[in-house]
């Protein structure tokens, strides 16, 4: 009999670790999980609602990709993890054995314990079955609230907005999401939401959340004292790591499921990967939680091997991040912190029309660049990642922007202002290095 | 402050644009149904030229009566004019066609121009204010509700819509008496453009130019945040207008043999036809040009531009096909089946077509240097076979009517035989690729989904692969839609191509 591998969560860290294993080894595998059948794409739920696919276009894998490639699937929840006799329990009475067990059971919608935050037509969004509920709360209603001001909250509003539901948007930092984004950033993008029509409203708090007589909700009311009359509250203040399961089990826990580097447990055949794992970080330095589509999978491929028996060490590489923030798209490499800190500095420049903008981070001493932020650019994730990788300094990106432009054919280029930008703010006198393509040439651009 | 309204497209435009949008469609549907029939002395001395005297006399019978629909009068046409039974049934529609045209009277034949402004014009100037509306909404990815849309998820609307097109081709193709009356109303645009009357081909021509170029608006307004889209309509509406339509209209006016430059063989499969290279070879220094402008389009121009720009510059840039897919098409790409059992059947029906229209090439050829000789009969007949089966039942009837049903490029995805050579280029020979950003792509699907010729892009960017297919039409809204800028397609050094053949059919 081969191995039994056993993965709890059919997200994309769990999914990743079952493929990889199974394109590594002959393992029996099995995965469990309690949202849906087939693993679908979280980061597409937005564009269900919206109207713009169907769930089944979220589907990374046909349904029968799964037989084909020998990876058992078992809709349904698991209640209790024995480590003892390595077996799962299931909320429909099954028992599972299994040899070597993953978790890989994500993120859960943060509450902050506000009054009325557990009332009908209040939620978060997460799971397909919020999704599915969001449906329901927000049929024919006159007015939305979202709480709290990260990428999961810019996403429910643009849903609101696709229905033509009136969106009132309390953020608690001074700029959307400057938490993350420096201010010039975070000011840009916050316009961009009002532009929408979104009623952003800056550095609110939710007090509580009223209920109408039937008990649904009916109105939030701010730390302003203002009141808002709403019949949806979305509260997207973040996410935490689903550990339920694990606490109450032998494997130890902190935020997350503790893991080393190489996504082991305390417990011998038990790993975690993707949102719900906590990578112990030696040293005073804090642990790591990596709450990211693409993190998940390098942790699964990762995590994959150390099952198949080659120990690996997960290792994430150069941070980065993209997303689209209504319709300007974002990139981020490096570290740009929304603060500037000690020795770094930053140049900055923003189109006139406040929908493009770049930031580069660098060394105040050496000039080596350090991180970058584009809005409304998209850029090569090689070139921009070797350029940190190799300690480029700031004249040397600026002078070779052209070449990790990776906007479509015929957009317009931003090279030339950004550029200029660059020789006014620092007085001096570079110039842009790099092929300029035929039809670039042809209308005279830069 | 509540500007949430800028969500809504301008309800008001657009019910008014739909309203006289729906107004045209009305009356065009109706005009068939308008006038009555007689033919009189002066419809005779008129057809004299379309239907043979001896056959012409044998409808003095006739005269005068007077007929209030079609359909009795086709009757009694058939039994009056091929009394013998004797005329070919292609012949027999050519003349029932020609003498309804001429026995109309009343309404539609004392105004046609009037009723082409009020039904085609109308129609245009309804969809025009319709899809301006969509100018108050901001500039962005627009594909809300699509599959709450009955007409664009194959809900009641989208059937009727395939249902009425299907109809339609089904009628222009095998049935043309019975849409005369459309004819008639294109007649003054005809006579202006060409100087002669309109025959159904040039309906077909003008109605399809009016399509390309209002969705091809549709797309500017769609597209305006986007160069390349802007850019890639501009040239196929330009290439409609003018090389489709205009062109060969202009070469018939001045009494040439005409012909749609940009048409390359195979998609152009009379081109070695024997009447065609007769006519071209005997029509002077102009004719000649022609034949030589084919041959060299279909020999050096394809290949050579498919290894420099990919398939994209013919299927999405030039072709009227593909441009017709691209702006009619666009509500409709999302119903494009993206199964691996769909790629199979594509590639085998694709290439079928293919090897069917070089057989039937190459019996053309040798059918024309022997002077009629060899496959005589047979060519004729297995031309007459491809024009029913390919080129009017598979790219018409499928082609464009299934639409609503199967996504706009049925036809390029599964038949076209220039497509299947264009793809064996792109995919063997040349610069075109979509290059995959990195590491970004969170599996969303929209690519895939909104890829009309239904490849799952999603599946190659997913594992961070470079795209290379030959169906690819490098339409380019993948790259559009991708809300992580993860793709985008390029002309680069060939070695930057990766090889696509999946490591295991499962592709794990
Ligand atoms: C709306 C939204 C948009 C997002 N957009 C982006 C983005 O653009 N880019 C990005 O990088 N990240 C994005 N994320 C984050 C990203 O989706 C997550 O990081 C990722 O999905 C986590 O994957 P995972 O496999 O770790 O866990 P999950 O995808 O959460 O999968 C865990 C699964 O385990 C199941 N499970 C849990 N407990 C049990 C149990 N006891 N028994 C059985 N099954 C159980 C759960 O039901 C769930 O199906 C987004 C998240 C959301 C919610
Ligand atoms: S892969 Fe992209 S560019 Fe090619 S046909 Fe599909 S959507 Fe168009
Ligand atoms: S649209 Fe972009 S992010 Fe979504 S699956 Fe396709 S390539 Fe990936």
């Amino acid at each position: 009999m081969s191995e039994n591998l056993v993965v709890i969560g059919n997200g994309i860290a769990g999914i990743t670790t079952a493929r990889h294993v199974r394109k590594r080894s002959n393992m029996q595998i099995t995965v469990i999980s309690a949202e849906t059948e087939y693993f679908f794409s979280r980061t597409a739920l937005m564009y269900v609602f919206m109207g713009h696919m169907r769930f089944s276009d979220t589907k990374p894998y046909a349904d029968d990709f799964w037989q084909k490639n020998r990876i058992d699937l078992i809709y349904g929840k698991v209640e209790h993890i024995a480590t003892e006799s390595k077996t799962l329990h299931l909320l429909d009475g099954r028992t599972i054995p299994y040899d070597k067990l993953v978790i890989a059971t994500g993120s859960k919608s943060n509450k902050f314990g506000w009054p009325g935050q557990e009332l009908p037509g209040v939620q978060g969004l997460y799971s397909w079955q919020d999704l599915e509920l969001m449906e329901d709360n927000t049929r024919g209603i006159s007015r939305a609230v979202i709480v709290g001001g990260g990428l999961i909250g810019i996403e429910v509003a643009e849903m609101l907005l696709s229905r033509n539901i009136p969106v009132t948007f309390l953020v608690r930092e001074e700029f959307y999401w400057d938490n993350i984004l420096p201010k010039d950033e975070a000011r840009m993008i916050g316009e961009h939401v009002r532009q929408h029509g979104v009623d952003l409203r800056l550095q609110t708090n939710l007090r509580e959340i009223l209920p109408d007589e039937k008990g649904r909700a009916r109105a939030v009311v701010t730390d302003s004292d203002e009141e808002i009359a709403c019949e949806f509250v979305a509260l997207t203040p973040g996410v935490h790591p689903n550990i339920e399961l694990a606490r109450n089990s032998k494997i130890e826990t902190g935020h997350g499921v503790l893991v080393n580097d190489f996504l082991e447990t305390n417990i011998d055949g038990v790993y975690a990967v993707g949102d719900c794992a906590e990578i112990v970080v030696p040293g005073d330095a804090r642990n790591r939680i990596e709450q990211l589509w693409y993190t998940g999978k390098m942790q699964g491929v990762a995590l994959a091997k150390t099952i198949c028996g080659e120990r690996s060490k997960y290792e994430r590489g150069i941070w980065y991040n993209s997303a689209k923030l209504m319709d300007i798209e974002y990139q981020t490499y490096g570290f740009v912190s929304n603060l500037p800190r000690e020795g770094e500095s930053s140049f900055y420049w923003e189109h006139s029309g406040a929908r493009h903008s770049i930031r580069i981070v660098y060394d105040s001493e050496t000039e080596k660049v350090l991180g970058f932020n584009f809005f409304g650019i998209r850029m090569r994730q090689d070139v921009c990642q070797n350029w940190i990788r190799d300690g480029k300094s700031l004249s040397f990106v600026i002078e070779h922007l052209r070449t990790a432009n990776f906007d479509p054919e015929f957009f317009r280029r931003y090279e030339w202002e950004i550029l200029t930008a660059y020789n006014d703010q620092y007085g001096d006198s570079l110039s842009l290095l790099g092929k300029v393509g035929l039809y670039d040439r042809l209308i005279g651009q830069k | 402050m509540d500007t949430h309204v800028l969500h809504k497209p301008q309800t008001g435009m657009r019910i008014a644009g739909l309203s006289i949008f729906f107004l045209g469609f009305l009356i065009f549907t109706s005009s068939l149904f308008v006038g009555q029939y007689q033919i009189s002395k002066k419809t005779l001395t008129a057809l004299s030229r379309q239907v043979p005297t001896e056959r012409l006399v044998k409808l003095a019978p006739l005269q005068n009566r007077n007929y209030t629909s079609k359909v009795a009068l086709l009757a009694d046409i058939e039994k009056y004019i091929n009394d013998d039974g004797q005329v070919q049934p292609y012949q027999l529609g050519e003349y029932k066609l020609a003498i309804l045209k001429e026995a109309n009277i009343g309404l539609l034949k004392e105004n046609p121009g009037l009723f082409f402004l009020c039904s085609i014009v109308l129609a245009a100037i309804g969809a025009l204010v319709f899809i301006l509306a969509g100018l108050k909404m901001p500039a962005g990815i627009q594909h809300n509700h699509i599959f709450f849309n009955s007409a664009m998820s194959r809900g009641v609307l989208g059937i009727s819509a395939a249902v009425y097109l299907i109809g339609f081709y089904v009628l222009l193709y095998w049935y043309p008496e019975y849409i005369v009356n459309l004819l008639i109303l294109s007649d003054p645009v005809s006579d202006f453009i060409r100087n002669m009357p309109a025959d159904r081909w040039f309906l077909y021509g003008t109605l399809y130019t009016f399509a390309v170029a209002v969705m091809g608006v549709r797309m500017f307004v769609k597209y305006r945040h986007n160069r390349y889209h802007l850019v890639r309509t501009g040239s196929v509406i330009f290439f409609q207008l003018g090389f489709a339509f205009l062109l060969p209209a202009i070469m018939e006016r001045l009494n040439q043999p005409s012909m749609d430059l940009k048409n390359a063989w195979p998609l152009n499969y009379s081109f070695f036809m024997d009447w065609n290279l007769n006519s071209l070879t005997s029509s002077g220094g102009f004719g000649l040009f022609l034949l030589f402008w084919g041959i060299v389009l279909a020999l050096i121009v394809v290949p050579a531009m498919t290894y420099f720009f990919g398939k994209r510059w013919y299927c999405s840039w030039v072709c009227g096909c593909g441009g017709l897919a691209e702006t009619l098409g666009d509500p409709y790409r999302q119903l494009s089946n993206k199964s691996l059992s769909a790629w199979k059947i594509e590639r085998w029906t694709i290439h079928s077509v293919l090897l069917f229209a070089v057989v039937m090439t190459v019996m053309q050829i040798a059918n024309f240097l022997s002077d009629g000789n060899v496959f005589a009969n047979y060519t004729w007949r297995v031309n007459q076979a491809y024009s029913f089966l390919i080129g009017s039942a598979f790219a018409g009837v499928v082609g464009t009517g299934f639409y609503p049903l199967m996504g706009n490029r049925v036809w390029c995805r599964f038949g076209c035989p220039l497509a299947a050579i264009l793809g064996l280029v792109q995919k063997f020979k040349s610069r075109f690729v979509i290059v995959t950003n990195g590491g970004q792509c969170i599996s969303c699907g929209n690519c895939s989904t909104y890829c009309e010729m239904g490849i799952d892009v999603r599946w190659y960017a997913q594992r961070e692969q470079n795209i290379v297919r030959a169906a690819c039409v490098g339409c380019g809204v993948c790259a559009a839609v991708c809300p992580r800028g993860v793709l985008r397609l390029e002309n680069s050094d060939p070695a930057m191509r990766l090889n696509i053949v999946p490591d295991d059919e499962c592709g794990l």
